[in-house]
């Protein structure tokens, strides 16, 4: 059995008078895991949660053997949020060497993250006259300083176009197989199927916990979008 | 908190304000442009007006243009998603702030070299104190304008909202300041808002230069200023969450 490198238990998230988050319990383990589930399920702030970013209720996070939000984590984990948190008026190049100083890693590093995302050519154009994917590319080559262990990516692939976002799964999975363990966040069930392990989420709770083929296979379903309708509609049944 | 995180955040600050041609002229010639109109205003009038009123504009300069810069810049930091992604590298709070006074302290020690310059140099405002000590309160000034900036940019949530905020903060600061009827002028309780208002030392800095020049008068008026920055400073990073709701 492989270690889990984040575990969650009981972890219960209020916003605004709501409990977004009702006492979830969840293990991830090395390799591409991709959360599945409608805008506004709570994925957003389940990730927030094991970045040590959401205020939590009760319930606890442990991530790489560290509680959440841990000092020893801030080196360890590379984290893109669904907007792109970059500097708009830096080139791509002067976002890349801020962070680079920020965590302390030297600057071929910066260069090597801005080759990885293939923003080689831009690197000397302001962020802000870059197009919404490029600029997303440059958000998550921030997140690739000093080589993390661990990946949290907030809808990464949103609005790109097929071939990136092709070349975004193979990246992440050449990530999983140095070594890291890569969560993505996903609300387009057809992403699923890069996944090697799929958590599927629905109004703050994960309904199903399973490789892609699994997850089919015990709903006779043959794609994750109809496996997740008849899970759906199956809880609404027996409810 | 690491000199290395503190001089990266500087850097980028400056970074990101050389980038910004007009932000940068402006900062810097505009107000070289105001302090001549105050002199030319007074002109043609008796007694020596723009020694009365020059350094009180001094004073003003970096910790409004400081005030505004900062609360529109760290409410863009906090929107934008980057305060929220810095807080979760290793970034102390105080490494972002003491950057950010550290950039603009620089920017308010270039601009203020430049206003008076123009002042000294170009308009004949009689300093009797050593003219280097009116740059040392400028920076002071200006630092206390971005820690404000900072402290009250929490409290909005859009650019628009920053913005107000300079009338409800900055302005009862330069009426109460001294410079539009003398302190110990004013009613009591109009005196004694104003003693604890930070712009009125820095004014009073300003003008016992010019005047009386007793040093330490001078270095008096510096540090309270110095501690109302600090305050700002601090209650400012209490504002920093790493966890958000």
């Amino acid at each position: 059995m492989m270690k889990n490198v984040i575990e969650v238990r009981d972890l219960t998230v209020v916003r605004g008078g709501r409990e977004v988050l009702p006492a979830i319990s969840l293990g991830v383990t090395a390799g591409v895991t991709g959360l599945l589930g409608p805008s506004g399920c709570g994925k957003s702030t389940l990730l927030r949660a094991l970045v040590g970013a959401q205020q939590v209720a009760s319930g606890s996070v442990e991530v790489l053997g560290e509680p959440a939000g841990s000092a020893a984590l801030r080196t360890r984990i590379g984290y893109v949020t669904q907007a792109a948190s970059v500097y708009d008026d830096l080139t791509v190049a002067e976002n890349l060497g801020f962070f680079a100083r920020v965590l302390g890693v030297d600057r071929s590093s910066a260069d090597e993250a801005i080759e990885v995302v293939g923003l080689a050519d831009q690197r000397q154009q302001v962020v802000g006259r870059l197009s919404g994917g490029q600029r997303s590319r440059v958000s998550l080559a921030v997140a690739l300083l000093g080589t993390p262990d661990l990946l949290v990516l907030d809808e990464p692939t949103v609005g790109l176009d097929p071939v990136l976002r092709r070349d975004l799964w193979e990246l992440f999975h050449r990530l999983a197989d140095g070594g890291a363990a890569v969560l993505v966040s996903s609300h387009v069930m057809d992403e699923a199927e890069r996944c090697h392990r799929l958590l599927l989420m629905r109004e703050g709770r994960i309904i199903a916990d399973g490789s892609p083929d699994e997850i089919r296979e015990s709903t006779g379903a043959a794609d994750i979008e109809h496996a997740f309708l008849h899970m759906v509609e199956g809880t609404e049944e027996a409810a | 908190m690491s000199p290395r995180i503190t001089w990266a955040v500087a850097g980028r600050v400056l970074t990101q304000v050389r980038r910004d041609h007009r932000t940068l002229a402006m900062l810097l010639v505009v107000p070289c442009v105001l302090i001549s109109l105050l002199w030319w205003m007074f002109e043609d009038l008796p007694g020596d007006l723009f020694d009365r009123f020059g350094p009180g504009l001094l004073a003003m300069f970096p910790f409004i243009v400081m005030f505004l810069v900062t609360s529109v810049t760290t409410l863009r930091e906090r929107s934008s998603g980057t305060l929220e992604r810095l807080l979760t590298m290793p970034m102390g709070k105080l490494d972002f702030l003491l950057g950010y006074a550290l950039a603009f302290g620089l920017l308010a020690a270039v601009q203020s070299a430049l206003a008076v310059a123009v002042s000294v140099g170009l308009l004949g405002l009689d300093v009797n104190g050593p003219v280097w000590l009116l740059g040392v309160v400028a920076v002071v000034d200006a630092v206390l304008g971005t820690a404000l900036g900072l402290l009250v940019s929490a409290f909005a949530t859009t650019e628009f909202q920053a913005v107000q905020f300079m009338p409800a903060f900055v302005l009862p600061q330069i009426l109460l300041c001294g410079l539009f009827v003398p302190r110990d002028q004013m009613p009591a309780v109009l005196e004694a808002i104003s003693n604890v208002l930070p712009l009125s030392y820095a004014v009073d800095a300003m003008q016992e230069l010019v005047g009386d020049a007793d040093q330490g008068e001078v270095w008096r008026s510096i540090a309270i200023v110095a501690c109302f920055a600090l305050a700002a400073l601090v209650l400012g990073a209490a504002t920093l969450r790493r966890r958000t709701p």
